[in-house]
């Protein structure tokens, strides 16, 4: 069976919005909340009571790189301290805690900087190759709804498309 | 009065930012010329003080940092508007900052570009430079992290990483914008730099979470970098520098400069790329009320600083305090109180406000008031230090003005290039903006915004960047 996957924009969001409504109210059989995506200039602010709410895994990253940080951080810092062993410190600690905090609280800081910037990248798929399912109205002023569906789904979201004032419809098939 | 007029349709946002990075006029050029010549200055004097040595830079004991280190905290300062504007406002919900935190959060990248340059400059050494860095030598020596010098270097670092990359990340849905607009050169630059932005559900959800984070980073690490710059002087034993509010005084300080730069881009921006409906009037009011508050916080701190030093009762201290009322460099003393204490009061005058000519000028007073106030905290205490015998009153000279004046044409041709590269204001946040504010004034959301342009091409907004 083939499958597509197929987009609608619309002028506004309120008719992009009932789409999936209708389509969360089994108006087209086959078809699930997971099978739609929205394209849009904006996130529009209501975007999780359509879709329903879909986690983002960003702030483990964040997580993750401060911790990594603050402990790369402490432990490069004391390291490199460490070979003053064979040095006269004059009574001072041989790892001082007071400026080691300053330069461990930059180093948490950059680590997770450095680790949300990938896990972005990553939980949003960035860089990964543009389908050809895209329009560039989507960055000036309409709404795509995009849905992935089979043969048996095609006929009916193209119709419901239409029900609710699509100003096109763009389509491919995906295998 | 609105910030920003909620019935402008989203093509015609588009239309507007992408206009005014098409091909640039003669004035322009003239601009970027301008800039080149003052870099051309400063890269002059360098090579004179480079193969003569710093004494001709007027560097010499005791006077050993002087204009350079001031011009470099100055800097550092500067950086400091984007992350109050982007961070600080963001969290805040403040939405008026939409249309103007881009070239504020650019400032940010490139005052730290600048003022990276200047340690350089002052250690005379380039070569050794890197010496700064955190790195074993191969004969064992590792820089003392005691000091603050090289917390700076991580600070600073860590400031120019993360806010370039703040600065990046919220371009991302705008470079796709200009993606879809563009051609040749310019085209090949969107694509790499968008990343494969699409603006679907996925992407969006976490490019809110993504910007979010980032900004909570950013504040503290703001705060943290002009503290740490502070250290340079509070933790030394120098008289008028071993003070234990210089670092709220910094921040203060960094913020209040930062504030001033951005009226005074506000106004240049609004003017050469008629920016009219989005750079508003009542926007500016907004930037001049935060900045009015900034600025008495520093003239507080400021007080602060006097009265401290005033009843701690060392002798030393309070000579150079003296010194800087009446000594040698009183003149730039009482006019730096005056351009950031006094001159700030034109802000607080709603006609003034309202009048951009009249806000441009006290937006260059105000920010010669805090170039003087690094100059006022650098040079009176080198000049009154412990021992008479080193007491000794520098000006100086045309090496040091050269460079100094040859930051700001470094400083003006990154900005320049970015302006014409880059959308100096955020499409996709002002489009957020008017769909608001359209809510929040009982209208329709859904109308007007989605209607074509005249003039503006159905499919992609505009003719297209040329990029060939």
């Amino acid at each position: 069976m083939k499958k597509y996957r197929i987009m609608g924009l619309f002028s506004n969001f309120r008719e992009a919005f009932r789409v999936v409504e209708d389509i969360k109210g089994g108006k087209v059989s086959g078809l699930k909340l997971d099978d739609v995506s929205t394209m849009s200039p904006i996130e529009h602010p209501e975007i999780d009571e359509v879709l329903g709410a879909r986690p983002s895994p960003v702030p483990k990253f964040t997580l993750t790189g401060a911790l990594f940080g603050m402990t790369f951080g402490f432990l490069f810092l004391a390291s490199a301290q460490a070979t003053f062993l064979v040095q006269p410190q004059g009574g001072k600690p041989v790892i001082p805690l007071p400026s080691n905090i300053v330069l461990t609280y930059e180093m948490l800081i950059l680590f997770g900087v450095l680790f949300t910037l990938a896990g972005f990248l990553i939980s949003a798929r960035m860089l990964t190759k543009r389908p050809a399912i895209y329009s560039e109205k989507v960055g000036i002023d309409q709404i795509g709804i995009v849905l992935e569906l089979d043969e048996k789904s095609y006929e009916p979201a193209k119709a419901l498309f239409k029900s609710h004032g699509v100003l096109e419809i763009r389509e491919e098939v995906v295998k | 009065m609105k910030d920003i007029n909620e019935d402008i349709k989203w093509a015609q946002i588009n239309a507007d930012v992408l206009r005014s990075m098409e091909t640039p006029r003669l004035g322009y050029w003239i601009a970027v010329a301008t800039c080149v010549a003052m870099i051309a200055c400063a890269v002059v004097a360098e090579i004179y003080q480079y193969k003569h040595g710093m004494g001709y830079g007027l560097l010499n004991w005791p006077h050993m940092w002087d204009i350079y280190i001031a011009t470099f905290i100055f800097w550092i300062g500067m950086s400091h508007s984007g992350t109050l504007l982007s961070a600080i406002l963001h969290i805040i919900h403040a939405d008026w900052r939409k249309p103007i935190y881009r070239f504020a959060e650019a400032m940010t990248t490139f005052s730290l570009m600048t003022a990276g340059l200047f340690p350089i400059i002052h250690i005379g050494r380039l070569w050794n430079m890197y010496w700064v860095l955190p790195y074993v030598t191969d004969r064992g020596i590792w820089p003392n992290f005691r000091s603050p010098l090289v917390w700076d270097a991580f600070a600073i670092s860590t400031y120019l990483t993360s806010s370039a990359l703040f600065l990046y990340i919220g371009m991302i849905p705008d470079l796709a914008i200009c993606r879809d607009n563009a051609r040749g050169w310019r085209k090949k630059l969107y694509i790499a730099l968008s990343l494969g932005w699409r603006g679907d559900d996925r992407q969006w959800r976490n490019f809110r979470r993504t910007y979010l984070l980032m900004a909570c980073f950013l504040i503290p690490l703001a705060v943290s970098v002009h503290s740490i710059v502070s250290s340079d002087f509070a933790m030394s034993i120098m008289p008028g520098w071993h003070v234990t509010t210089f670092p709220p005084y910094f921040v203060a300080g960094a913020l209040y400069s930062g504030c001033a730069a951005i009226i005074t881009l506000f106004v240049l921006l609004r003017y050469f790329f008629r920016f009219e409906e989005y750079m508003t009037i009542a926007i500016l009011e907004k930037t001049c009320k935060l900045t009015f508050a900034i600025a008495m916080a520093w003239t507080y701190l400021n007080l602060i600083e006097f009265a401290s030093t005033w009843y701690g009762h060392d002798v030393a201290s309070k000579e150079v305090l003296l010194q800087k009322f009446y000594g040698p460099y009183a003149p730039f003393f009482w006019m730096m109180m005056f351009c950031g204490s006094v001159v700030p009061f034109t802000l607080a005058i709603r006609k003034f406000r309202r009048h951009i000519p009249t806000m441009f000028v006290v937006s260059l007073l105000l920010n010669l008031g805090m170039w003087l106030e690094r100059w006022m905290i650098v040079t009176p205490t080198l000049a009154n230090a412990y021992h008479p015998i080193a007491w000794d009153t520098m000006w100086p000279g045309m090496v040091q003005w050269a460079i100094v004046f040859g930051s700001f044409g470094w400083f003006g041709l990154l900005f320049l290039v970015f302006v014409k590269i880059f959308p100096s204001v955020s499409m996709y946040e002002v489009k957020e903006m008017v769909y608001h504010r359209r809510g929040h004034a009982g209208k329709d959301t859904e109308e007007v915004l989605h209607r074509p342009v005249e003039g503006v091409r159905a499919t992609t907004g505009r003719p297209g960047l040329e990029g060939a």
